[in-house]
């Protein structure tokens, strides 16, 4: 792995030493805590994890063993301002989102005005004509969005992927958390950090808040469809259908009644209002989409736009992750809201274009290649810290279908300290702040969740590939 | 709730109870063949095995050479076993992820610590030496489960399944050993009052937990027929048939008050109810106590099978 670069902005210590505003506080704490103590700590947390079954299963890994997403216990910290100026751009962002999914499976004027190739949407497996020509209820498409975002410098957020389809990742947002107040309570009364715990609730009413037509007046009936107890994310699905007091529904408990999805409960068969689903489009549907899936339900596609539920989020919001469509983000942006976007794209060569391509191959071995439909950090390259030989058979994969990738250039991530066997130590880090959508509003939970390369010098985060957790505190004015 | 969860909380109960049980009549047995020479010895655990159901499978692995070791590890750990206890608490904790949303924080975290700790425990064959604290934290593990179940659960139709499922299990195990051992209760059999016998009935009441009580209620005196009344009609012993099937009565008359109506498990429930009522332990006797026994666990099955039906466990 390449050596964490010098001049990589560390967000808590200054190039001088001297400790940053954001985590003024937190040091005065840190510096009067004993070492031992908190290596101490370290274990307490583990066995905490451990007992209370936060894992998560890694796919393709030998024995399907559950495994624990490292937590380090120095929290990521944003300062009040800091946060303001994010939380404007992420709004923007992500009321663009939705009138450009709105605008894709109706008139497509951004196509039309020409700033979007329509080759993009053409074959493109995550664009749904199923959904063409209709309105998911409340006009929203993503309940819930994970906007990637990562930093450079003091001022410097960028967005690095947008996440629309099924975002994961709030369970340990809320349980890093937790898992912190436990530990370190006095550590609260120190420093005012901005609740996160009551995002179930806001999840469940935001949720509430888009009924389909045919939900009668009653209390809104509310499941998370899960794929099951062997999904690398059932902790998160179980932990939110608990938070939030909803069903944990799978395809073998529902079926079609009278027009609308119904699950099999000790009485007989009751409808669902509103489904929040961890099942991918493909699987949602046997009728739609994969004839084999036994994760989703046969004709839901028909009931949902015939309006007898609404499903979280709406399919065919996956085109928006799409890694192309990213690329134009900020064409997006200003089309939908009439604003330049607050918060800039990482520099992006598509390399579906000549020149680009070109100029990519040139450079493979200082740039990120990504597969435009991938996620999880698989099936990517890193330039800086491949061999030769990865490159040139990464090369002979992107001269063959190039518009399969874009390419970004090595950014210089931002730090924050983890603690290590000898005290505090830089790892690189990004953020996924979590993002609910309702007609009545955009609500951003304060913080997210920050993802930690725990290998010296490491750029890649993401917990199917060695990365951790911190506790993420945006701090009250 | 869901029909699945309700499936899930009856079986992650039964699965609970049954690992307890199994603990007690191992430590039973345990107890029985240190005192005994090596042919009684073998016969006890024989009819360990024979009480869990086991016969047929330890047979084809050991043959009929019921040798502690084997049977303890054969029960406990061997996956030659797949009712082995160990599985059964894996089984316990996949039903309680399954329907995690549907238990407190404090219940799941005692089944997965229970699941964590035997794992641990049972990773490697279990000495003789090492038996008495398996089945030691086996049974503080089940404590653990059931105190955070009382303490923090809503009084809710998951409640009440949980409930049936561990009543049902219970009686089941309690009649199973009353099955194996009837004879011992015979008063036909020859040396009553020996002090083979006492030890017998001893193991029987040790089985299920119930010698401290049994004596304290009768000023120390044993006898065939006051044990076998106190295990199958004294509702005031939490193991015996007829506490469980009190359990039964409240919990399934619970769920018809909440759910405004009576299903066929409650038909049944009441027929088994009312025998346990007004049956005494003379006629008991006189129409054969394996026959009665044999009645009962049948009838037990017939009422789990129903309650998965009416309230729509499968689809």
């Amino acid at each position: 792995m390449k050596a964490a670069s010098p001049s990589s902005y560390d967000e808590m210590f200054a190039a001088d030493g001297s400790v940053r505003p954001a985590y003024c506080g937190y040091e005065e704490w840190y510096a009067n805590q004993p070492a031992d103590l908190l290596r101490r700590k370290g274990t307490e947390a583990e066995a905490f994890f451990r007992r209370t079954g936060i894992t998560f299963n890694v796919y393709g890994s030998e024995d399907a063993e559950e495994r624990l997403i490292p937590f380090d216990m120095v929290p990521r910290i944003i300062t009040a301002h800091q946060w303001r100026r994010l939380s404007r751009g992420i709004e923007q962002r992500v009321r663009a989102l939705n009138a450009f999914l709105h605008d894709l499976y109706h008139r497509q004027e951004i196509v039309r005005s020409g700033r979007l190739p329509a080759r993009l949407l053409e074959k493109n497996p995550a664009f749904l004509p199923q959904m063409v020509g209709f309105t998911p209820p409340g006009g929203v498409y993503t309940h819930i969005v994970g906007i990637d975002l990562v930093r450079t410098g003091e001022d410097d957020f960028m967005v690095l992927e947008d996440n629309a389809r099924t975002p994961s990742g709030v369970s340990y947002m809320l349980e890093n958390r937790e898992t912190m107040m436990a530990m370190f309570p006095e550590l609260f009364t120190r420093v005012r950090v901005r609740e996160v715990s009551d995002y179930p609730r806001r999840l469940a009413r935001s949720l509430a808040a888009c009924l389909p037509p045919a939900a009668k007046g009653h209390q809104p009936v509310v499941a998370v469809l899960t794929p099951g107890i062997y999904n690398s994310a059932y902790f998160e699905h179980a932990f939110l259908a608990d938070q939030m007091g909803a069903e944990l529904v799978e395809g073998s408990d529902l079926r079609i009644e009278n027009g609308r999805i119904a699950m099999r409960t000790t009485q007989g068969y009751t409808p669902i209002d509103v489904l929040y689903r961890r099942v991918d489009d493909d699987y949602l549907d046997p009728l739609s989409f994969k004839p084999e899936s036994q994760l989703g339900v046969s004709g839901i596609m028909d009931v949902y736009r015939a309006g007898g539920i609404t499903i979280a989020n709406a399919p065919g919001t996956g085109i928006a992750d799409d890694k192309a469509i990213y690329s134009f983000m900020p064409e997006i942006v200003e089309f939908y809201t009439g604003e330049k976007p607050i918060l800039p794209n990482v520099p992006t060569w598509r390399c579906s274009e000549p020149d680009a391509l070109k100029y990519v191959l040139e450079h493979l071995s200082e740039l990120v290649v990504k597969e435009v439909h991938g996620s999880g950090g698989y099936g990517m390259l890193i330039g800086p810290t491949s061999t030769k030989k990865e490159i040139a058979a990464f090369a002979a994969k992107l001269a063959a279908r190039p518009h399969n990738y874009i390419a970004q250039p090595t950014l210089s991530l931002s730090t924050v300290p983890i603690l290590g066997r000898g005290g505090l130590t830089p790892r690189h880090v990004d953020l996924r702040p979590f993002v609910l959508v309702s007609p009545g509003g955009i609500d951003i939970t304060p913080g997210g969740l920050t993802r930690v390369a725990l290998k010296k010098g490491s750029l890649v985060v993401n917990s199917s590939q060695g990365g951790g957790t911190k506790d993420s505190w945006v701090l009250d004015d | 709730m869901l029909g699945r969860s309700a499936n899930g909380i009856f079986w992650l109960f039964r699965n609970l109870e049954r690992a307890e049980n199994t603990a007690r009549l191992i430590e039973a047995g345990f107890r029985m063949a240190l005192t005994r020479d090596a042919r009684d010895a073998s016969d006890e655990w024989r009819s360990v095995i024979v009480t869990l159901g086991l016969r047929a499978l330890y047979e084809t692995k050991f043959g009929t050479d019921y040798a502690g070791p084997n049977v303890i590890n054969f029960i406990l750990r061997d996956k030659d076993n797949p009712g082995n206890v160990l599985a059964m608490c894996e089984l316990a904790r996949t039903n309680a992820r399954m329907v995690r949303a549907g238990i407190t924080r404090e219940v799941w975290e005692s089944v997965n610590d229970s699941w964590l700790r035997m794992r641990e425990l049972l990773a490697r064959p279990v000495a003789e030496t090492r038996l008495g604290a398996v089945l030691d934290t086996l049974r503080r593990q089940s404590t653990q489960v059931r105190g955070a179940m009382e303490g923090t659960m809503l009084r809710n139709e998951i409640y009440n399944f949980a409930r049936i499922g561990s009543f049902i299990e219970r009686a089941d195990n309690t009649a199973r050993i009353l099955d194996v051992k009837y004879y011992v209760l015979l008063p036909s059999i020859s040396y009553v009052g020996s002090s083979l016998d006492n030890v017998q009935w001893e193991n029987v009441l040790r089985s299920l937990a119930g010698e401290r009580a049994y004596r304290w209620l009768n000023a120390g005196r044993m006898e065939a027929r006051g044990i076998a009344e106190f295990l199958i009609l004294d509702s005031r012993f939490p193991r015996s048939l007829a506490f469980c099937y009190g359990k039964l009565r409240s919990n399934l008359a619970h769920l018809a008050r909440e759910y405004g109506c009576e299903t066929e498990a409650h038909a049944i429930l009441q027929e088994a109810d009312c025998d346990l009522h007004t049956i005494t332990i003379d006629a008991i006797f006189e129409q054969g106590l394996h026959e009665y026994i044999a009645k009962f666990i049948s009838r037990n099955t017939r009422l789990a099978n129903q309650i998965q039906y009416d309230y729509r466990f499968i689809d």
